[in-house]
């Protein structure tokens, strides 16, 4: 993709008569409805990898050579959440290409990186935009830029601005400098509970076989088949929810360090909880009274191995989501974890069946 | 529970400074979002070993290149694709590539 800014020809015509950075959209300060809109569709997966802005130079309130240049991905929700912040400063905001990834992903991919910093300052000109050699980038993106290459490249300064946008404000009043809660990530529960609906979209796929399999287990498709299928769906699609929400809501409180150390300990306590309080109800219920026995009993365990490992593999998933995980720590997971969460799946699909043959033997 | 100290398994494990090219300039400090690291008697020390995600943040931009850590990405879904492509774990993350993930 081209930036609007880069087309040479009438750059070049209009160097003698225009300022530097005129042609530079402004943007404003305060989102409106459909920034709200497209961000909270943003975060449920709905157009996610298309949500960007064009890469480029941008004004906010009436910047000149003197005012400071903050570096920002052209994902549009990293873009709005950094304008946001500028109401009533008048700054430039250099948006790098990131293909639409936030500035921390990007940066560990190398998109928000030094090659792409340097290209980006000399097609927008910025060294003619303004007197001064200081850029401002979030921390964040540290990963992908190496200060001193870009320094030595372009003789452009960066200043390490803080994780988070929201401290902009304070950090520009502070002389551009950095409190230690400036400068560390958080992963509070808020953080986190904007990350579930994409834990719970993408994992809403397997919804369908999972139901399938629960109405398959319970058959024969009898007046108790009610009684059963919803006991196993209670113990076998909850999953969904605890994996994806419950899990990252309940992280900190989680024992262990590894993730599918904390997702067995939620899962367990799940599929046992959900295995005994749905065969209470079925004893209680009179009407169930005769779905009881050992098959039912052999299809709930079934739900429950079945259950369990997707849930460890929706927490050892939320590694991808977390800020705090290493690559050494999260192979070693990978490697103990997933043979017995395959192990653990296919005792599951061997118990419903055996609990399904079972179940039709004595009813026939 | 303060979130900003969550620990992960084998944290850490790469990180190592070289006192001897270390300049105690601090921008590690600067860049790294763990406080991992501390400036004592002129030299960046590592302090909190156990909350490295290995991110390269410091070894990326440590001008005296005093900093050495093996970078990679700590996610269960890069690791497994890697595994299943036969490939370096890799997120396949967005971009132009089409996939989907950060």
């Amino acid at each position: 993709m081209t930036p609007s800014q880069t087309n040479p020809a009438p750059a070049a015509a209009e160097q003698s008569t225009v300022q530097p950075g005129a042609d530079a959209p402004r943007v404003a300060t305060r989102l409106c409805w459909s920034d709200h809109l497209g961000g909270w569709a943003a975060r449920w997966g709905i157009r996610r990898m298309d949500y960007r802005v064009e890469p480029g130079l941008y004004r906010v309130g009436q910047p000149g050579g003197e005012s400071p240049v903050l570096v920002t991905a052209n994902y549009k929700l990293t873009f709005d959440a950094v304008r946001r912040e500028l109401s009533g400063i008048d700054a430039w905001i250099l948006v790098l290409d990131t293909k639409g990834v936030n500035v921390w992903c990007a940066a560990g991919k190398g998109t928000f990186g030094t090659q792409e910093l340097i290209q980006r300052i000399a097609k927008t000109g910025l060294a003619k935009v303004v007197s001064h050699r200081r850029l401002i980038l979030p921390q964040l993106g540290a990963t992908g830029v190496a200060a001193p290459v870009v320094k030595a490249f372009c003789g452009f300064t960066v200043v390490w601005g803080p994780v988070l946008a929201s401290d902009i404000p304070a950090f520009l009043s502070a002389g551009q400098s950095k409190t230690v809660p400036m400068r560390t990530i958080r992963f509070d529960w808020h953080d986190r509970l904007v990350l579930t609906p994409m834990e719970l979209v993408q994992a809403a796929k397997w919804v369908p076989l999972g139901l399938a399999l629960v109405a398959g287990m319970a058959a024969p498709f009898d007046a108790a088949w009610p009684c059963r299928a919803s006991a196993f769906a209670l113990v076998l699609i909850g999953a969904w929810p605890v994996g994806g929400l419950a899990f990252p809501m309940l992280l900190p409180w989680l024992p262990g360090r590894a993730f599918g150390l904390k997702g067995l300990v939620l899962g367990l306590a799940w599929v046992v909880g959900a295995s005994l309080g749905s065969a209470a109800l079925l004893a209680g219920s009179a009407a169930a009274g005769a779905a009881l026995g050992l098959s039912m009993i052999g299809g709930l365990v079934a739900s429950s191995l079945i259950s369990l490992p997707v849930i460890v593999f929706l927490a050892m998933n939320f590694t991808g989501s977390s800020t705090f995980t290493n690559q050494t720590g999260a192979t070693t997971e990978v490697k103990r974890g997933i043979p017995l969460l395959i192990a653990s799946l296919g005792l599951g699909l061997l118990a419903g069946i055996v609990q399904l043959v079972l179940r039709l033997a004595s009813g026939a | 529970m303060n979130s900003s100290t969550l620990a992960y398994l084998q944290n850490g494990q790469s990180l190592a400074i070289d006192p001897e090219r270390c300049t105690a300039c601090a921008v590690c400090l600067e860049v790294c979002p763990h406080n991992v690291l501390a400036i004592e008697a002129r030299q960046a020390v590592i302090k909190r070993r156990e909350l490295c995600m290995e991110c390269g943040a410091c070894q990326n931009n440590c001008p005296a290149k005093a900093i050495s850590v093996k970078t990679g990405v700590g996610c269960v879904a890069a690791i497994v694709n890697g595994l299943l492509k036969g490939t370096a774990p890799s997120c396949d993350c967005g971009g132009d590539s089409g996939g989907k993930c950060c």
